[in-house]
């Protein structure tokens, strides 16, 4: 069952950025790509929980603030030292101005 | 050519001696791998030691950097609890102090550094941090009410000040020098961090040097008693190299290494706290205790291990986490005469470091939680690209730095 949730409103993101979105005790990240397409993972990195949305988006790459691990937040795929655990990801869809993320 | 199936050996059970393992394994080398370290636990992070590992209610074990699965993915044989005794570079061999010896193509020297000891008398009874077993020790000091003494006000001494005054310690901090931070951190953001600190309830006491430590006491040289129940110095490191020098390897401030972290032995490398090496960017000898730096130096000395011939250029980088502060330094401050200044947020600051030529040298912000990373991520980013942006577009916090890069 999707369970479909209101998170930001399309401009609360920054194109080619990442805001945090915290629902229920749970945090997630929400990037916005540079072609305009919206995505969301957890919001800790895998490493060693630290929000993801205080660091850096570069093309589909999120670097983590204090460890500079990478993923790719497209898949959630770990790319290289120090995270070696993929980040999980979460489907998305815009409608009417809002994102919504399905964190079934 | 490379023999592609020697061995490769890492003496050091660090950060740089484990990342260099998973970086041999990385690039492709099926040879055997062993990795000697004095200390009997896995590789840990040591960053947590001065700041989770004192303050979290239950640390039992530290944040392994390997652990018995990944050890047996990577293949590598494990000599824990095992000093290391000597090198033979001429039959490229190293003894062990349980008399057995172990074989090398190319050797990593990860060997770290050790916490520098007061020179005063009485200087045996301060404690200090460098290993897990330390900080379980520390744990059991910070306990509420108890009345602490630390020697030293570098990354350390403020890091365990912080925790102390976490757990209830009534916390008193001697530095020596005029201001805390007196290296590498500017006069400004020194200030924001002893403020912070002082906030906290933690009494810091600079320009003045300590006497001698007696039975829970600390005197300092202008005759004021400082009662202790425990007593911290954290004055610094010196770099681990009795092995090297031994050896009759080059030392300078560190085991000396050429741009690739060679030492003056070609089958020799070293990398991470005792690593000093020629960075090309800067035309000097740089040694650097950072736990990001003993992370891309092992990767590099990795590669070089088995053939390559890349220089090290990354942009030194570190932070450091105090209350509910970090700060974060990136490349090379001093190298930066002039300071533009640019304010993120009310609470939050980062200096530039700029040179005259207009080249931008260094970044260094403080501020609550991460929210100055973004902008020290972007300025290494101009650093390694040796950019000169507009002094104007840095000031403004309503310019996105991510738009010079692509300028």
């Amino acid at each position: 069952m999707a369970n479909w949730i209101d998170a930001l409103g399309v401009e609360d993101v920054a194109n080619e950025d990442v805001s945090r979105f915290d629902h229920q005790g749970r945090t997630f990240a929400i990037y916005r790509s540079p072609d305009d397409k919206y995505y969301a993972t957890d919001g800790l990195c895998t490493h060693e929980k630290v929000h993801l949305a205080d660091g850096l988006v570069m093309d589909n790459i999120i670097e983590c603030p204090k460890h500079n691990g990478r993923f790719d937040y497209t898949n959630g795929k770990a790319m290289g030292a120090p995270v070696c655990i993929n980040i999980k990801t979460y489907p998305v869809k815009v409608e009417g101005g809002k994102v919504f993320i399905d964190i079934a | 050519m490379i023999d592609t199936q020697a061995a490769r050996v890492s003496v050091g059970g660090g950060l740089a001696g484990a990342r260099a393992i998973i970086n041999l394994r990385a690039n492709n080398h099926d040879g055997p791998v062993t990795l000697v370290s004095e200390e009997a636990l896995l590789p840990y992070d040591r960053p947590p030691l001065s700041k989770s590992a004192l303050t979290e209610p239950e640390v039992s074990y530290p944040a392994w950097l390997l652990d018995t699965d990944i050890v047996r993915s990577l293949k590598a044989e494990m000599r824990l609890g095992t000093p290391v005794s000597g090198i033979d570079r001429i039959n490229r061999t190293i003894s062990l102090a349980d008399g057995s010896q172990v074989a090398y193509a190319k050797l990593l020297l990860a060997t770290g550094a050790k916490p520098r000891q007061l020179n005063c008398p009485g200087a045996e009874k301060a404690l200090t941090l460098r290993d897990f077993q330390d900080a379980v020790v520390l744990k059991q000091r910070f306990a509420a009410g108890q009345r602490i003494v630390i020697i030293g006000g570098g990354f350390i001494g403020l890091e365990l000040a912080a925790a102390a005054s976490q757990r209830g310690c009534h916390v008193t901090l001697v530095e020596a020098q005029p201001r805390i931070l007196m290296r590498g951190v500017p006069e400004r953001i020194a200030d924001i961090v002893r403020a912070r600190h002082e906030a906290a309830g933690i009494n810091i006491l600079t320009g003045v040097g300590v006497n001698s430590l007696g039975e829970g006491t600390v005197v300092l040289a202008n005759g004021t008693v400082l009662p202790a129940d425990t007593v911290i110095a954290g004055v610094g490191a010196v770099p681990e190299t009795r092995l090297a020098e031994a050896a009759g390897l080059a030392i300078d401030n560190g085991i000396a290494c050429d741009e690739t972290l060679r030492t003056s032995d070609p089958d020799i490398y070293a990398a991470g706290d005792c690593c000093s090496f020629l960075h090309q960017t800067y035309g000097r000898r740089l040694r650097l205790e950072a736990w990001r730096s003993a992370q891309e130096q092992a990767a590099t000395a990795a590669e070089n291990m088995l053939g390559g011939n890349k220089k090290h250029m990354a942009v030194p980088w570190f932070w450091s986490d105090q209350h509910d502060l970090s700060l974060q330094i990136a490349g090379m401050p001093e190298l930066g005469p002039k300071t533009v200044e640019r304010r993120p947020t009310l609470e939050s600051l980062i200096l530039f470091h700029v040179a005259e030529s207009g080249q931008l040298m260094g970044a260094s912000g403080i501020g609550p939680g991460n929210g100055i990373a973004r902008d020290i991520k972007l300025a290494e980013m101009l650093m390694a690209k040796q950019a000169s942006p507009d002094a104007a577009a840095l000031a403004d916090p309503a310019i996105q730095l991510k738009s010079l890069l692509k300028g």
